[in-house]
């Protein structure tokens, strides 16, 4: 049992070891502070532009549109709260959908609370939103949209590029959380007509507590931490020198393998998906087909099972994935992401997320296929759910 | 988060399955909580000679599942209907606040089977005592 699988890359990456080296001399040799004006610091204020040349690089940006944050959830909050807040004489309602990363969705329930009109935009059974739903949601007192550009938990990605051009054409700001698919899949925020985009580091290699918030310019937004004048007087607080530095290197590397390395993992994902699905009887795929959601992704649903129970099984012999089931969430009601592609609570509870990365292997996925269908079966066996729901197949056919 | 009880009995459960023409069975819970328990009875001379139980459930309730049944497996009928859901929990060493409704629910499973048992022997059904510390947590259990 001394194989280790890890399968939740979604939930955080490692951080690579050239990352790291990179980092490394910002903590020790070159730690002034960039504000200070002495030569000792020119280093660092470097260090940061370059970093801010490489994420606007592989967003399509320019340098002067991107803004470190402490990571994802600050991009979000300080999107949505700041666009929201500076054009509210302008309108007070805000567009998003019921399948967003918390990040996003408990900022808009905040802005609820403040005065503003929410309007959450459901999905269809795969986890797309509706371009028609999006239309007829919008009125003249519309000044965001923000709709996640692949989503956490069941990949699915969603048509940005289309939501983009109309919000464009609307002059609504379209915010997109794009935590997840930054360095994996092609992005481009001109093309697409976005506004705002959020990343995160630890998603791609990079060190956690770091991220940025691309604004295109002339947007207009409230700043969202006051204080000094750092980031062209957006955001204060001094930057995280190492971290911003890992951010733009983990970016730059991500980004160049991006082809090969999604292409590869995306053989290796449909791979787990066909074994998955051929070798556990009533399995349910959640998420998009394979090229309409994000190459790393595979979220099942096993009928009879309860989502923590697989989590230790898995831990035991271990496996590393994630579930979206309550239990483990320690909150009672299972993930609102799969509720809301209309699964029933017994499928949301017996759900598995497995996430692939840059170290899993073909024999990785072959351990999973040749533990997790054992796994299934001896829980199922115990489950009063599982003989109801087969004995209710029975008498309905 | 778990203990070394919980998590012994949750990989190992005892008297997991089903009993033949049960002489009580009884169920708690429902599947919009993620968890069901199901508990089978053979009882002889008032005594619980055999128990088993199913349960469909995070790895607190299948353990609390297997240490009820532990408990009360060769007790008396009024015995086993006076196992609390504390004494559960305790006996696995305790379980994580947020899951302490698992606990509950073993001692509603029990009961539920008892008061079945005392049905088919056209004996009246006694009266279950409410857990309101713990339905106010978990409401839709008992909804």
């Amino acid at each position: 049992m001394s194989r280790q699988v890890y399968l939740d890359y979604a939930a955080t990456t490692f951080t690579a070891p050239e990352v790291v080296s990179a980092m490394a001399p910002y903590f020790t040799e070159s730690f002034g502070n960039p504000s200070s004006i002495y030569s000792f610091s020119e280093r660092n204020r470097k260090a940061i532009e370059a970093a801010r040349q490489k994420v606007a690089d592989v967003l399509g940006a320019s340098k002067e549109e991107i803004y470190f944050t402490s990571g994802g959830t600050e991009s979000d909050n300080w999107a949505l709260k700041g666009v929201a807040w500076r054009n509210r004489s302008k309108g007070n309602h805000v567009i998003t959908t019921k399948i967003e990363h918390h990040a996003v969705l408990h900022t808009a329930q905040f802005l609820q609370e403040n005065g503003f009109d929410v309007t959450f935009l459901g999905v269809d059974a795969e986890g797309r939103i509706s371009l028609d739903d999006l239309k007829k949601a919008v009125t003249d007192k519309t000044v965001l949209v923000s709709v996640m550009f692949a989503n956490n938990e069941i990949g699915t990605m969603q048509p940005v590029a289309e939501i983009g051009a109309f919000c464009r054409e609307k002059g609504i700001s379209f915010h997109t959380d794009a935590v997840q698919a930054v360095a994996h899949v092609p992005i481009d925020v001109k093309a697409m007509n976005i506004d705002l985009l959020s990343l995160s580091a630890h998603k791609f290699y990079g060190p956690k507590g770091v991220g940025a918030l691309y604004i295109r310019k002339g947007v207009r937004i409230d700043t969202f931490m006051h204080g000094g004048g750092q980031e062209r007087g957006r955001r204060a607080t001094t930057e995280n020198v190492p971290g911003i530095v890992g951010l733009g290197a983990a970016i730059e590397m991500t980004a160049g393998r991006m082809e090969t390395a999604s292409a590869r993992i995306g053989r290796l994902r449909d791979m787990l998906v066909e074994g998955v699905m051929k070798s556990i009887p009533h399995a349910k795929l959640n998420g998009a087909p394979s090229g309409e959601r994000l190459p790393n992704n595979a979220n099942f649903s096993f009928i009879g099972i309860e989502g923590e129970t697989l989590i230790l099984d898995l831990d035991g012999a271990g496996i590393y994935g994630s579930t979206g089931s309550a239990c483990s969430s320690g909150s009672l009601d299972p993930s609102h992401v799969l509720m809301a592609i209309g699964l029933s609570h017994e499928q949301a509870h017996g759900s598995l997320r497995l996430t692939l990365g840059e170290e899993t292997t073909e024999e990785d996925i072959r351990y999973v296929l040749s533990t997790l269908p054992g796994i299934v079966k001896h829980r199922r066996e115990m489950s009063p759910l599982w003989e109801d729901y087969l004995k209710s197949r029975e008498g309905g056919r | 988060m778990y203990s070394e009880k919980v998590l012994d009995h949750f990989q190992n459960p005892r008297n997991v399955g089903e009993i033949e023409n049960p002489d009580g069975v009884g169920q708690a819970g429902n599947p919009k909580c993620g968890d069901i328990m199901k508990i089978y009875l053979r009882v002889e001379n008032d005594v619980i000679t055999d128990i088993k139980f199913k349960t469909f459930g995070c790895a607190s309730a299948i353990a609390s599942s297997s240490m009820a049944t532990e408990l009360v497996k060769g007790k008396t009928v009024e015995e086993a209907w006076n196992l609390t859901n504390k004494a559960v929990a305790e006996a696995l060493d305790g379980l994580p606040p947020v899951k302490m409704h698992c606990s509950v629910l073993a001692e509603e499973a029990i009961h539920a089977a008892i008061n079945n048992y005392r049905r088919n022997r056209g004996l009246p059904v006694w009266e279950e005592e409410s857990h309101d510390e713990l339905v106010d947590r978990h409401a839709h259990h008992h909804a």
